[in-house]
Formats: C-alpha cells, structure tokens, sequence
C-alpha cells in the first residue's frame, strides 16, 4: 500500500501543534489494522488517485485556530465519493478534531449544508468527481461560525418559527371517530414541493436580502408558511392571518426574485415562485378589503 | 441545574409525540436531543404508517399479521395495543396536517406492504417518515415546549439500590454540544428514552451516524435489561455503496427483484410462492444473499430490483423520492435501468425491555420507539409498523409519564419470579466491564445519596470527570479505530447468517475493543463543538450495545424471525417461545428469559408456520 497518498498538509500554519498531533494516528493507521489495508486494496485500481481538499478551519477556544485557515487534505478517491465521505476520511484518519455537523447520509436530514467551491450544497449528495480540484469547503456564508464548518443555526430557525409553522385549526374534529380532512389530490400536488424542505438553510445563506436585513424571513420560511397557506384544509381566516404575517415589512416582499435561493436548493423546491405566489395572493386579500 | 415534570430524550417521532402527551396531560416538558428535532432519523423512514383505517379492514387483522410476522416473539399485549391504536393515532397525524398521498375522494392512501393481509401502509410519497417528523416537531413548536437542542445525554440519575427493580430515575445529565457545558435535568416525574436504534454497531446499515444506541446502553447500565436483542432486521434493499435505503413501497407498488441470470428468485428458487417479493424482510433478504452467496449475485455482490414497468407516471407520483436516491447515491436512473440493491442492517427489534404504558423496571424511567422493545415486532417487524409504534407508544409513555392513567399493565418487566435463568451456554471470553475510570461505569455510593437532587449531582460529577478524563488524556487510541473495528465484527459474524463460532469471535473482538477503550483520548482538546468527545462517548455506547446483540446471538439456538443459526435450522416453539434478556448486573452481566404472551383479548395466537 502506498504511504504517500494521503498526507495531511497545512496552508499557512505549518507548525500549528494541531496539525501534527492529527498525523500521528494516520501513520498508526497505515501500520496496521486490516480494515485499512483491505480499503486500500480496493483503491489500487484508481492508482492511489486522491482527492484534494481544502477545509476552512477556526475554534475560538484552540490558540493555532483562533485565527481561520484553510487546512489541506488528500483523500484517497473512491468511485460514487461524496464532499461528506471525503471530510469523514479527512476526520476519521488524520485530524478527528475537524468538525462538521452530519446524520443520515442521504439527503433527509438538511445537517450539512456546506459552502463547497463558492456554492451552497448538501455535502452528502455532492459528488467528488462533479468537482474542481482542489475543492474548497467552507462553513455556509452569513451566519456565524461557531468551528470548523459548524454555523450557528439559531437565526435560521426562529425565522421559521416566526412564520407560525404548525396547523392552526381549533376546532379539529375528534380523531377517535376516525374520519380524516378531506383533501384533493390536486391540493396535495399543489404543496407537495414546499413540504420537502430539510431546513438546511443553504437557500437563506445565499440570499443577498437576508444578508442584508437580519429581520428578513428568508425563503425557507417563507416557503413553510406557503404550504400552510395553499393548504385547502386550513379555514380561510387563518390564511388571512398568515398573509398578514408574510407581507409585513420584512416578508415576502423583501424578496427581489433573484432566483439564488432555488439554484441551491438541494430538494428542488421552486422557491422563488412560492414566494411570488405568496406576494399575489397577499394583493388578491388586500383587493377584497376595497 | 435544570427542572421539570418529564424529560423526554430524543426528538424523533417517538419523543416529539411523546413530548406533545406529556404536555397535553399537563406536564412542564422538555426534550433534550443530541440533534436539532428535524434531523432525527425518522426523517428518513419512507414507506409509511400501517393502520387498520378502511372497511373491510380490521386490527385484529393488523394484529393477527404482525404476530405472525414476529414469528411468535410479539407479546399480544403490546401487539394488540398497536393494532387498535394506530388508526386514531394516525388520523391525528392527519388533523395535525401531515401531508398524506391522497385517493381521488380525497382520503387518505394505502398501499400493499410485505407481511400484510391488507393493504394498509398509510404513505405521504415515499417520504412518510420526513413528513411525519416535521408534522410532529410543528406540533411540539405550537406547544412551546421547550428544546434542549444539541445537548447530548451522556447519564441517567438513577439510585443504586442493589435490585434494579428498586431503583428510581430522577433525571439525566448532558452536555451542551456547542458550549461543552454539563449540566443535570432534574425530572420530576419521568424520563423518556427515545433515542433510536443502535444501526452504528454495523458497517453496512441504513441508519444514520447518529443512531449510536445511547439511550439503550444508558439504561443497560443502569440496571434495566435489554430485550430480545439478537433480533437485529437487514432491510433487503439498501443501496450497495452507501446503504441508503430503498423503500418497500417498490415492491409494495409492485417492483421485481432479478438475479444475474434474469430470473425472479423469489418465485424461480421457492423462497416464497405466494408473496413472492413482499414476502417478510427477514425472508427476502435471506433469499437475496443466498443468491449471491450460490453465485447468481451481480457483481457478487447484489441483486437487480426493477420497477420500469411500473411506467413514469406512477413511479413519480409515488415512488419520486427512490428516483433522486438511486441517482444520487449510486448514480442509477431507476427509470431506465434496474437498482442495485443488497440487504442493509435497518432496524432493531430488540431493545430496553418496557410494557405496554412504556415503563421500564426502574421507576421512572421510560422508552418509547426503536430504542424500546415492548415487544411488538418481535423476532421480525413488518414493515409499516416501525412509524405507528412511535407514535402509539410514545404518546403513551408520554402520557404516562406525565401522571395519566393508561390502566395496569399485563407486560411485567425485569428480574423477577416469572423468568428463567439461562444456564448451559459457555461464553469464550467474560462479557461486561472492562474496569471504569474514563470509560463510563456508574459509580456506586450504596444508596448513601437518597435525596433527586443529590442523585442527579453525583451523576453530574461523575459525568465531568469522566470528560475531563477524556479530554486531558494526551495518548492513546481514538474512537474511530476501535469503532471501525467493532462495525466489522458486527457485520462479519453478527449479520444475516450467524453461527456459533462466527458468534464467539465477534464476542471475542468486542472484548478486545472493550479493552482497547480503556485507552481511548480524545485529541480535539476543545470544549466547544467537541464531535470528537461526542463520537468517543458513543463508541462506548456502542460496545455495550453490540455485546448484548451477540450474547443474544450466542444463546438463541433456533432460527426465528431474523435470527438464523447455521446449526439451528428450525424454530424452536417448544424451547423458544421466550424473550431473551441480558442485564448489566453491575458490569457483570447475566441473561435470563421471559415466557412470550400469546394470549390475547379475544384469541390466543397459536404459533403457526410462517410462509409467505
């Protein structure tokens, strides 16, 4: 097996205590441990092919990390890799303080959005080989980093809170009868793509209005207030309540159908045109109070 | 210090429904996660919710198919629970706005799952479980009850009586992800463990990184047994690279599975005549592997599953999801060409031994989901029945949690004059503690601290010098070498064929990764977002859980529901019908068993031989 395929580097610290600590059980690794040398073997036939990888690195606590830096790293490419699975090998073999936050692998969790060659994407469904080299990820943009690629989330989600994301109806019939809401099957296409958020935030982190207006509500929650307000099974006072939420000062309106949001969006979701919908429906309520 | 009525850890579908019982009975709730709720696993349950809801359907039907489908493993009191449950359960997942595939008359839509004698999936797309996690954590949102978000329990505040069944639980004690900060949650009236399944202990699984079994190896160690664990369900289609799963609604839909040769096994080779393809999981993926075991695999590896013919229109109306994870994470069009698939270790039977009100044998503490077995799914779940039994048992130890009344329960739990002591299984390494120190032993005081508060600080001590033990340690061996190799056991001798010396070996590499965690550190020195401290403390978790799964794997000879012996090629009712239950016993642990319950309200279900 080969030993030169996958050292660790460090761009612009490389004395960092930290970095050197991180080798040490690599080199344990590539001593022994069955396990590595069968993986290995199953690389032989990319010929020791690696992928290289520049990760963002800070901790406000560690001294060599208070200032951010790029760390580099060589990953031994596999067929079907993803930008996850290459931060994974980088943690689990040469530095296992690098720190991202992950969960299912399969794009369902919305855990690790990253901000990967200037773009927002799920790291689990990006591929390696869709990639140029070397691929530069970085913690998503306009929000606070809190380490390594981990931001802090806390902004995002009191948007979607502030959008009142729940079914309101009080007067919900008895579920012991067993009789569901009726709802057509053209009204559940309607909402179908706004359900599919995985509030992984990478819409809000591309969008220039939320980087610019902290109180903006920002696509993702405006598309969660969209499925409740197109959803027939809903009265329509609260839809009232729900647009007047949406066209306040920092609703949808704030949006400038940059279309930045729907290019990231990892689920597809049209987002922008969930928005615009939202702004036509709040005039149509408006009119009807003329 | 943190205080309320009850403490619900988790946040998948299990504790949000939990958490929202809780509240409804009154209860100041919390949820504690180790995760933001979104991003629990439930998420990625596709194939959706198994309810008696339409005419001509029945529970009693629901119940007759999953006994059957357990293989006779099931307790009837448990089994019956869920079957008559569900229904309403599921119609308030509705009112509470899931967005359910929907009939032309606008009701809800079920499809055909393996197992059943009715079509009776309740499914939103192929994504039920994401749909039934946001609808539950908007619920919990309404209700404002409170998130403890990344915070990761690390201990249960238990008393240390000398009999488990004397012991109380008071409250938990975790860390705060981003902070590092470790604090004690005082629960006045009870604990809900919802913590997920222990698919980590595999290499090969569908679960995802963070089902580390921490709630059942919390409890083992605080005295409660873990039940029936050896039964461990290979889902038959995950994907072969990356063990993302394909959904059963494929083939409920009506999807074909091929071997290398083009032929249909599941008809051509008899492993199921009547089902064929919906046959029960544990059945499938047996057939799949024998296949390739016999040489007719792809690739040596896998099996063909197609669903072509199902024509564009309906496969994207119902099955859109599978299209994007067969592109994604294999880089198949599912349109054009047949998925690769392979079985994937998905889902545990097995778990911290509860009854039917979600009580575990130490007062208050409870468990409720994939981490709790009560038994429904006995020696194999049907599949369909993993998302009502969330919702079902955990409103109801939410519930019960909070003070309700839910009546007395015919389950009985822990050591007690009902079992059975096993006796003649040599074990060829001593299971159970490798000393304590950093690797997370419960410290005893002898039942000197009586007092909740007194309890839940010495807990809270022992849990900061656990991780400063960690954190200080400077040398030694990481988490993720002794991890990996635990995967590799587990997926090598504990996997769909088992036999006994495969079985001791695996038992033999978890003593050696137990040992080898004596000398575990932790090189990421930080406090804050310390995933390295994290991961450590899980792998330990994961040993503890792994070695009950094979004990149980070791002692069970017969072949039931997903446990097959290799020398045990028959089930064995007269021996068998009896639920395996390791306890820690202080680091010792010892195994016994409880009779099945096969009495039912209206039946008694005969055990009968299991064909598909």
């Amino acid at each position: 097996m080969s030993t030169q395929q996958a050292e660790p580097e460090t761009q612009d610290a490389p004395d960092d205590p930290a970095m050197k600590g991180a080798e040490s059980p690599a080199a344990e690794k590539q001593k022994g441990g069955d396990m590595v040398d069968e993986r290995d073997e199953s690389q032989a036939e990319f010929d020791g092919e690696t992928v290289h990888i520049k990760v963002f690195r800070y901790d406000p606590e560690v001294e060599a990390k208070q200032e951010p830096r790029f760390d580099d790293f060589h990953v031994p490419f596999e067929k079907g890799m993803t930008v996850l699975d290459s931060v994974m090998y980088a943690r689990d073999e040469f530095d296992s303080s690098l720190t991202f936050r992950h969960s299912c692998r399969q794009a369902v969790c919305g855990s690790d959005a990253f901000f990967v060659n200037g773009k927002q994407r799920l790291g689990c469904k990006t591929q390696i080989s869709d990639l140029e080299q070397p691929i530069r990820i970085e913690p998503l943009p306009h929000q606070e980093v809190v380490k390594d690629l981990v931001v802090d989330m806390d902004h995002f989600y009191d948007q979607m809170h502030a959008v009142e994301p729940y079914f309101k109806s009080e007067d919900t019939p008895d579920a012991s009868e067993l009789e569901e809401q009726r709802q057509s099957r053209e009204n559940r296409e309607k909402v179908k793509m706004s359900t599919r958020c995985i509030w992984c935030a990478s819409c809000m982190s591309s969008c220039n209005i939320a980087a610019g207006d902290n109180e903006y509500l920002g696509p993702a929650a405006i598309n969660k207030a969209y499925k409740f307000a197109m959803d027939d099974r809903e009265e329509e006072d609260i839809k009232e309540h729900r647009l007047r939420i949406l066209e306040q000062e920092h609703g949808v309106w704030r949006c400038q159908t940059q279309f930045s949001c729907t290019e990231v969006c990892p689920k597809d979701i049209p987002l922008t045109e969930h928005i615009q919908e939202l702004k036509r429906e709040a005039v149509k309520k408006n009119l009807k109070f003329w | 210090m943190y205080e309320h009525d009850v403490i619900v850890v988790g946040a998948g579908g299990a504790g949000l429904r939990a958490a929202v019982a809780a509240h409804e009975a009154g209860a100041d709730v919390a949820m504690v996660t180790k995760l933001h709720p979104v991003r629990s696993h439930t998420g990625a349950a596709e194939g959706g919710i198994n309810a008696a809801l339409q005419e001509g359907d029945d529970w009693e039907l629901h119940a007759y198919d999953t006994m059957k489908g357990s293989d006779y493993l099931g307790d009837a009191p448990a089994v019956e629970t869920l079957a008559q449950d569900a229904p309403e359960e599921t119609i308030n997942l509705e009112h509470w706005g899931m967005p359910f595939s929907r009939e032309e008359d606008g009701t809800v839509s079920q499809r055909p799952f393996g197992g059943l004698s009715y079509p009776r999936t309740t499914y939103a797309g192929a994504e039920t479980g994401h749909h039934l996690l946001h609808t539950m954590y908007e619920q919990v949102v309404k209700r404002g009850i409170q998130v403890y978000d990344e915070w990761y329990v690390m201990d249960l505040a238990t008393t240390d009586e000398d009999d488990p069944n004397d012991r109380e639980c008071h409250g938990v004690v975790a860390y705060d992800v981003q902070s590092g900060q470790i604090e004690g949650f005082k629960a006045n009236d009870g604990v809900v463990l919802a913590t997920g399944g222990p698919g980590q202990a595999f290499d090969h699984t569908t679960n995802a990184v963070s089902c580390t079994g921490d709630g059942q190896a919390m409890a083992y160690r605080a005295g409660v047994p873990l039940e029936d664990m050896e039964f461990i369900q290979f889902h038959p289609t995950s994907l072969p690279s990356t063990g993302v799963l394909i959904s059963e609604g494929v083939r409920g839909e009506g999807g074909i599975l091929y071997n290398n040769e083009g032929e249909r096994f599941m008809f051509e080779h008899g492993y199921a005549n009547n089902s064929g393809e919906l046959a029960s999981r544990d059945v499938v993926a047996r057939a799949e592997l024998t296949e390739v075991n016999e040489g007719r695999g792809v690739d040596d590896e896998y099996v063909h599953l197609d669903m072509r013919h199902l024509g564009e229109e309906r496969i994207m109306d119902r099955l859109e999801n599978i299209l994007h994870l067969a592109e994604d994470f294999e880089g198949v069009d599912g349109l054009v060409e047949p998925m690769p698939v392979k079985p994937g270790q998905h889902y545990a039977m097995g778990g911290i031994e509860v009854n039917e009100n979600g009580q575990t044998c130490i007062d208050g503490l409870y468990a409720a989901g994939e981490c709790a077995c009560v038994s429904v799914h006995g020696g194999n779940r049907l599949g369909g029945n993993a998302l009502p039994e969330l919702i079902v048992f955990g409103r109801r130890a939410g519930y019960h949690a909070a003070g309700g009344d839910l009546g007395e329960a015919e389950i009985r739990t822990g050591y007690g004059d009902d079992v059975e002591d096993e006796t003649d299984t040599e074990f060829p390494v001593a299971p159970g503690a490798a000393g304590l120190g950093t690797s997370g032993g419960v410290a005893a005081d002898g039942g000197v601290t009586a007092d909740a508060e007194g309890v839940l600080e010495r807990h809270v001590e022992t849990a900061r010098e656990r991780v400063d033990g960690l954190l200080d340690k400077d040398d030694g061996v990481q988490h993720s070498e002794i991890r990996a190799k635990l995967q590799q056991a587990m997926t090598d001798y504990v996997n769909v064929f088992r036999t006994e010396d495969g079985v001791k070996k695996a038992l033999k590499i978890i003593r050696e990764c137990r040992e080898e965690y004596q000398d575990v550190y932790v090189d990421d020195p930080s406090r804050t977002f310390n995933t390295d401290l994290q991961q450590t403390i899980e792998t330990r978790n994961l040993i503890d859980v792994a070695e009950t799964i094979a004990l149980g794997a070791l002692v069970r000879d017969e072949f039931r529901g997903a446990h097959w012996r290799k020398e045990h090629q028959e089930r064995k009712d007269d021996e068998w019908l009896k639920h395996t239950l390791v306890s820690w016993d202080g680091g010792e642990p010892s195994i016994f068993y409880r009779p099945v319950i096969l009495e039912g309200q209206n039946k008694t279900y005969e055990p009968k031989e299991r064909s598909y």
